[in-house]
């Protein structure tokens, strides 16, 4: 069941500019501080500068007197919310869920934990009032490392979670059979590795305004969201206790999310529940960049030891993993789900391993919470069997591609079970891509160019690494992810709706958004294909959950491959609908009529055709219907899928290390990426790019620290090192086309697939370069100092 | 991130912006913002007022009288742009164009750079190897303050609090051989070890004078003072460069940090001592 489309493909495969651009790059767009609502109020959030402590008081009496101040409030004023719920309780985590209340009642569990609010006229005024209110704190001990929090003596953060255990969580083969296999493996690897906290830092920050309407009793609420509907439904069901139709959640143009978007934060009941206290008043909350790094939510944090097991061939074995992932001072919205099922159950990568034992420990720590990042839980599993295969490569003498080969599903295993409770992957042909990017590379030159540097004693010294991915997209089967104790209890379908209005204009809803994807283009693009109408005819509306039918978002690279299949399917019966009136009209039967372009005729007679804007016209003035139809051209679709999509591909990555300095340069980046059928090349482009760019940065600059007593080290843009433009390489884009047999369009997902690539292939190429001087592993991120470090002990 | 509150002020004249720094104590001198703005957003700084010296023309633009002379609000940019400064003084331009990022270098100073006197950054080095020196007006008067005389300490120099730097000047003499070399921050740019070298050369290379200065480890700029030794008066080639590069930390107080400890940035005025020496003499004399 691979692609075939009805229509002759137009714009689906083109690379158009997209249309949302123009007013993203001039201004014209509307963000969330953007939007200026009459009467409206700011809020300021007052933090804690302690990383474990319990309140005893909190002084407002100054912050109250100041000029603009309308009202200062603190926990206590908002017992009548519940804590914000966690919905993704992966690993039976129910007796131990702590979550974030809109203030802190009593305890604070990280620095940043929002403890006080301030309503003022301007956003001046509320950081003045933050600035002069005094806590008074009764310090508790503090701990921020996963591992170190679950051993004995350790400061205890929550009273329901001895040993500060959110999760105990396994996955694969029982234990003791994975330690038989390892034992008979002629090769045997133990490593540690550390995959880094890192925070999202999306261009735009984080933030909400809330609106009460006393006249109705409506809510409204802007939010910086990637799952508008989803936070109606939390916001209302599970926070407030107040009717789900009585709150309209609008994300308004988002500027970048990664994942961090979207989760449930306090700002947004918070800032209903304060406008309801005023009167009605609009009261907006939008974070500064510091706020941001404290108190939005982080990624990655793993500390794993991993036991691997290969016969002198690079074959892999067996291997076995222990995972500490810390989830911070309380669970974010999904966190549980992402060192579980999306990170255990993806740590076979691309390889058939036939014995895999995961077991993950999440833990509660005094730092900010950890949700899902870019990639979420596959960029750990990628960087660890990425690692895993070069160990194996460096121990056994094979060629790392060749350990790589010898280990790939094969094209004929497709659908392919990895037994370790992930759903079957749906397609690969994984060794195309990967001889491809070798041979964009360059890579029997590039060894010979290292042998030299290395022989002739150069300072500068060359090293490749590659990275062959796979990873889980377009989530997802309702009745696999939704299963409670391991999924998140509810579906992840989605929904569009797609309207032919009388002028032959079309408007499509879909429950996904954009932020930074393209939405508008791409499904456009889609829609004038499959509807057979102009492309500039058709508008996609979306972010809005007043007038559209409920949707769970954007994320996991989910839009394309389940809410474009809504779509598609939506158009589809439109279409059928069409064909039907087209018979009425034609005086034909339904069975001749034929279906192009967005015309349809009596097979044979193409010129007395009727086109789309006359049938959607004979549609809506309805005086002329077939027996029993309804009016309009209008159809909704509420699509679960089957399956799972699984995009892969092999990234390879040269970098050049300065001996002297410990300096890395990206010489090249080369990429490989089947992400099934495209839609918007341009567009997929430019999600690789991008994503390529967040997973080096990883390999290279970005980490958070947290010191001992919990302050956040990297809590500014000046020692938090992103990307700039100046800091990545060239990319070197190629794809393969392997359909996803999950979905009519046969696509697969894009949006995360560069940064769960890259992280690796920078990692093993900087590893590579420094390998000869015995260094088997170092840990991210790769900055100057420990290289340098690394080479001088390994040298000394 | 939002600075409390204070008053602004926009002079349009050198005696104007003393006077209202004069009537107003607890004011700064804004000139860039690019080092002032970011402290008060995170209001580290507080002043009850900013006197803009962006209006006054006096301090804008770039002359050439034998040295060079830039107005203190010239900007980084404006420096990498000029060619009187890339032909005569071609490591200022050099060093301006490694400096944050373009839209830093459209809006920071040189002056603003020198006043701040901030560790880590690159003018501050450069200026003090060229051994060049700003004019500096205040209610006593104007004076001028030599390269050597102006960094006293972390974010601190020489200036009265109601001083404003005028001008910037730099020596230009004919035989010399100048660099810049810095590894830098990933995340602002700013130098986690810079290095700039000016050296006075004669026949067969030998080292007429040497000013070395430092940035990015200490807590000010600083003179490399032994390794200015070890290369004055001798014929400079790859070993007497090695030599000098490896004593060049000698005596230095170094700083370090979770990003770069004491021990690397000590292994790097080394590196970075040896590569400008190296690169000064490979573009040769003006
Ligand atoms: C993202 C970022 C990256 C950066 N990267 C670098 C880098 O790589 N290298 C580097 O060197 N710098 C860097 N900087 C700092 C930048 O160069 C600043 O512009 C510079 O340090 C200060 O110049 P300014 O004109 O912006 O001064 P301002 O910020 O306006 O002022 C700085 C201080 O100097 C005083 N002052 C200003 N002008 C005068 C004057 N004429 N007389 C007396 N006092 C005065 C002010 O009162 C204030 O105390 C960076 C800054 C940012 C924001």
């Amino acid at each position: 069941m691979s692609a075939t489309l009805d229509a002759p493909r137009k714009l689906v495969g083109q690379p158009l500019k997209r249309r949302e651009d123009p007013r993203l790059i001039t201004g014209a767009a509307g963000f969330l501080d953007d939007v200026k609502l009459p009467g409206m109020t700011h809020a300021g959030v007052l933090r804690s500068t302690v990383g474990h402590a319990r309140i005893r008081s909190i002084d407002k009496s100054r912050a109250t007197a100041m000029p603009g101040v309308i009202a200062v409030y603190t926990g206590q004023d908002f017992l009548d919310l519940n804590p914000l719920p966690c919905a993704w309780q992966a690993g039976k985590v129910q007796n131990n869920v702590n979550t974030p209340r809109v203030l802190a009642v009593d305890e604070v569990h990280h620095v940043g934990d929002p403890v006080a609010v301030v309503v003022a006229e301007t956003p001046y005024q509320a950081a003045d009032a933050v600035e002069a209110m005094a806590v008074d704190y009764e310090e508790l001990p503090v701990v921020v490392d996963a591992k170190r929090a679950t051993e004995e003596g350790a400061p205890q953060l929550h009273e329901n979670a001895p040993n500060n255990v959110v999760l105990q969580w396994t996955c694969g083969k029982d234990a003791s059979e994975v330690d038989a296999a390892l034992a008979a493996s002629p090769v045997r690897l133990d490593q540690h590795i550390v995959n880094q906290r890192l925070i999202p830092t999306p261009m735009e920050t984080r933030g909400a305004i809330g609106r009460y309407d006393p006249g109705t009793g409506d809510y409204t609420l802007w939010a910086t969201s990637q799952a508008p509907h989803v936070m109606r439904l939390l916001i209302t069901a599970f926070v407030m206790g107040i009717p789900e139709n009585k709150l309209r959640v609008i994300a308004p143009d988002v500027g970048g999310g990664f994942g961090a978007k979207i989760f449930l934060y306090y700002d947004m009941p918070l800032t209903l529940a304060l406008s309801k206290k005023l009167g009605g008043r609009p009261v907006k909350f939008v974070e500064d960049r510091s706020e941001n790094y404290l108190s939005t939510t982080h990624g990655r944090d793993h500390v794993t030891d991993v036991q691997i097991g290969a016969t002198e061939d690079g074959h892999i074995t067996a291997l076995k993993v222990k995972t500490y992932a810390n989830l911070g001072g309380y669970l974010s919205t999904i966190a549980p789900g992402i060192p579980t099922t999306l990170y255990g159950r993806m740590v076979a990568g691309c390889y058939k391993i036939p014995n895999i034992h995961v077991d993950v420990t999440g833990v509660y720590t005094n730092t900010s919470m950890v949700d899902a990042y870019r990639g979420a839980g596959r960029p750990e599993a990628a960087y660890l069997i990425e690692r895993v295969c070069d160990l194996v490569a460096d121990a056994t003498g094979v060629d790392p591609a060749d350990v790589r080969r010898r280990n790939f599903i094969q094209p004929d295993d497709f659908p392919f079970d990895t037994g370790i409770g992930m759903l079957p992957y749906d397609s690969g042909d994984y060794e195309p891509a990967l001889n491809r990017a070798l041979e964009i590379v360059g890579y029997e030159d590039l060894k010979q160019e290292q042998a030299r540097r290395r022989v002739g004693g150069e300072n500068r010294l060359i090293g490749f690494g590659l990275s062959s991915y796979v990873e889980v997209c377009g989530v997802a089967p309702s009745k696999w992810i939704g299963l409670p104790g391991e999924g998140w209890g509810a579906g992840l379908w989605e929904s569009a709706n797609v309207r032919v209005h009388l002028t032959g204009k079309v408007v499509v809803t879909t429950g996904t958004l954009p932020h930074g994807q393209g939405h508008e283009t791409s499904f456009a693009q889609l829609v004038a294909d499959e509807l057979g109408v102009p492309y500039e005819d058709i508008e996609i509306r979306h972010s809005d959950t007043q007038g559209t039918p409920f949707g769970f978002g954007t994320y996991g690279s989910r839009s394309a491959s389940v809410g474009g299949t809504a779509i598609f399917k939506s158009v589809a019966k439109v279409r059928e609908k069409a064909k039907k009136l087209a018979a009425h009209m034609l005086e034909a039967a339904e069975e001749d009529i034929v279906w192009e372009n967005g015309r349809a005729y009596v097979k044979g007679s193409p010129d007395a055709a009727k086109t789309i804007g006359e049938i959607a016209l004979q549609a809506s003035v309805a005086y002329d219907l077939p027996e029993g139809m309804e009016p309009y051209l209008d159809e909704t679709t509420y699509y679960d899928p089957p399956n799972c999509t699984f995009p892969f591909g092999t990234h390879v990555c040269v970098v050049e290390v300065d001996q002297d300095t410990g300096q890395v340069e990206l010489n090249r980046y080369v990429a490989v990426d089947d992400v099934g059928n495209v839609i918007n090349p341009l567009i997929v482009d430019g999600q690789i790019h991008g994503g390529i760019a967040q997973g080096l940065a990883q390999a290279l600059y970005e980490g958070a620290v947290y010191s001992d007593d919990g302050e956040l080290i990297t809590g500014t843009m000046n020692d938090y090192a992103i990307p700039k433009a100046t800091m990545v390489p060239i990319y070197e884009l190629e794809r393969t086309v392997t359909p996803s047999p999950t979905n009519p369009m046969g696509v697969k997902g894009a949006g995360e697939a560069g940064t769960i690539a890259s992280t690796p292939a920078v990692a093993n190429a900087v590893i590579d370069a420094v390998s000869h001087l015995g260094i088997r592993h170092l840990d991210m991120p790769l900055t100057p100092e420990k290289l340098w470090r690394a080479m001088r002990m390994a040298q000394a | 991130m939002f600075p409390s509150q204070f008053d602004y002020y926009r002079p349009s004249s050198i005696a104007e912006a003393v006077g209202l720094l004069g009537a107003n104590p607890d004011a700064k001198i804004l000139a860039g913002g690019h080092s002032l703005l970011p402290a008060m957003k995170l209001r580290l700084a507080a002043p009850g007022a900013l006197v803009d010296l962006g209006r006054i023309q006096e301090l804008r633009g770039i002359r050439v009288n034998g040295g060079v002379t830039l107005g203190a609000m010239t900007t980084y940019e404006e420096i990498q742009d000029s060619a009187e400064v890339r032909q005569r003084v071609p490591m200022l331009a050099e060093a301006a164009g490694t400096v944050g990022d373009p839209q830093v270098r459209a809006r920071g100073t040189l002056g603003g750079s020198l006043a701040h006197s901030d560790p880590a950054a690159d003018l501050t080095a450069v200026f003090l190897a060229l051994g060049g020196e700003v004019a500096a007006v205040g209610s006593g008067g104007e004076r001028t303050i030599s390269a050597d005389d102006l960094f006293v300490d972390l974010l601190t120099t020489s200036l009265q609090p109601d001083e404003v730097i005028t001008q910037i000047r730099f020596p230009v003499n004919g035989g010399t051989a100048m660099a810049y070399e810095k590894q830098e921050h990933p995340a602002s740019g700013y130098a986690i070890v810079g290095v700039a070298a000016v050296l006075q050369l004669g026949d067969g290379n030998v080292c007429q004078s040497a000013r070395l200065a430092v940035t990015g480890c200490t807590s000010k700029a600083t003179r490399l003072s032994s390794a200015e030794a070890a290369l004055v008066g001798q014929p400079l080639n790859d070993e007497r460069i090695m030599q000098a590069a490896q004593g060049a930390a000698e005596g230095l107080e170094i700083n370090g940090d979770l990003y770069a400890s004491e021990e690397y940035r000590r292994h790097l005025v080394t590196v970075m001592t040896r590569r400008v020496l190296q690169r000064a003499l490979s573009t040769g004399t003006n």
